[in-house]
């Protein structure tokens, strides 16, 4: 596949770079990443990935556009209120790169669909908002063997890490089981600033754009939590030995997806 | 440009800074090490930064030809892979 001018001009900032150059440029183009969640996280990560020229980008959420939503879900506008999450997605990522083939899912992920979905993608970043898709999206990760990048963010504060099959532990290793119902708030509840949507799904893109080109050190083996108001970063080494866990270690007693219950308060985010 | 074995050309008259030098660039990528390229490219800044950040790269400039209709084939020998 040749460069036109336009992709040549489009990308060069990246070209430029030794690391990426114009082959870790088309690996990008020739990239598939999914992201499930087209909310605080889900937005930025996106519109980064769009930008960078992943060719395809998969979008999964079942919601719609509140305008509650707006103030850090910057993929939608004031005119996409009512709109389906996954659509106003589409059209902002389509618009800024026609290079990128944008697969929207108006789907919750559950156990009976998400196999399926993960499994022509090459990297999946988690950006949805409750416990139970995020154990579902790390079990579902770890048995179809996919690499992904794990994120939450609350209040003034924002987590995330990056799994890597056969590169250390995943989010249960970590984090085991979902807390019990409502021990944990929810944004909707406890509130979080925009921008840490911002902070913390940009990072995710860089994470699956370093994966995609192959180039400098991810965030396996370690979690990185970020406090605005400290302005503190801290990066945790996490356990390397992940014989012993439920999902991913050398004896598994989860060998099928479970769907927790969420919090009865618990609306999408 | 008889002195060298040219093995690919790449015309960069047709864009300007920084997509000169990204253009040249590409065109480097895709030759094996030790090959050679001829840089076709206008005068003024294409010719004063564009060997210099071939020369960064690890490449190497073997020659700078002025052309008769004022543009200048840079010719380069690809360093690494």
């Amino acid at each position: 596949m040749a460069f036109t001018n336009e992709q040549i001009e489009r990308y060069s900032r990246h070209i430029i770079l030794k690391e990426i150059g114009a082959k870790g440029q088309k690996k990008l183009l020739n990239a598939k990443v999914l992201i499930i969640g087209a909310g605080g996280l889900g937005a930025p990560a996106a519109m980064y990935l769009a930008a960078a020229g992943v060719g395809t980008i998969g979008i999964a959420d079942a919601d719609e556009v509140d305008l509650s939503n707006l103030q850090r879900q910057i993929i939608h506008a004031t005119k996409d209120v009512g709109k389906a999450k996954v659509q106003s997605a589409k059209e902002t990522m389509e618009e800024l790169n026609p290079d990128v083939k944008v697969n929207a899912y108006r789907v919750f992920v559950t156990s009976e669909n998400i196999r399926e979905l993960i499994r022509e993608y090459d990297f999946i970043i988690d950006g949805t908002d409750n416990f139970p898709a995020k154990f579902l999206i790390n079990d579902a990760c770890v048995m179809e063997k996919k690499p992904f990048s794990h994120a939450g963010i609350i209040r003034f504060k924002g987590q995330l890490m990056t799994y890597v099959p056969g590169q250390g532990p995943c989010y249960r290793c970590v984090f085991k089981e979902p807390p019990p119902k409502d021990a944990v708030p929810t944004c909707k509840q406890a509130g979080v600033v925009g921008a840490m949507g911002g902070v913390i799904g940009s990072l995710q893109a860089m994470e699956a754009i370093k994966y995609i080109i192959g180039q400098g050190d991810l965030l396996t083996g370690s979690l990185l939590t970020y406090d605005a108001l400290k302005m503190d970063f801290r990066k945790i080494k996490l356990p390397s030995d992940t014989c012993g866990c439920a999902v991913c270690g050398t004896n598994p007693t989860i060998t099928e997806l479970i769907d927790y219950e969420q919090a009865e308060c618990d609306g999408a985010l | 440009m008889s002195n060298f074995n040219i093995d690919e050309t790449v015309d960069i008259t047709d864009v300007v800074c920084p997509t000169t030098f990204v253009k040249a660039k590409i065109a480097l990528e895709e030759l094996d090490e030790g090959q050679i390229l001829s840089i076709r490219m206008n005068d003024g800044e294409p010719v004063q930064n564009v060997p210099r950040s071939i020369k960064e790269e690890g490449h190497q400039v073997l020659k700078l030809i002025e052309n008769d209709d004022g543009t200048y084939d840079l010719i380069v020998r690809k360093v690494g892979e």
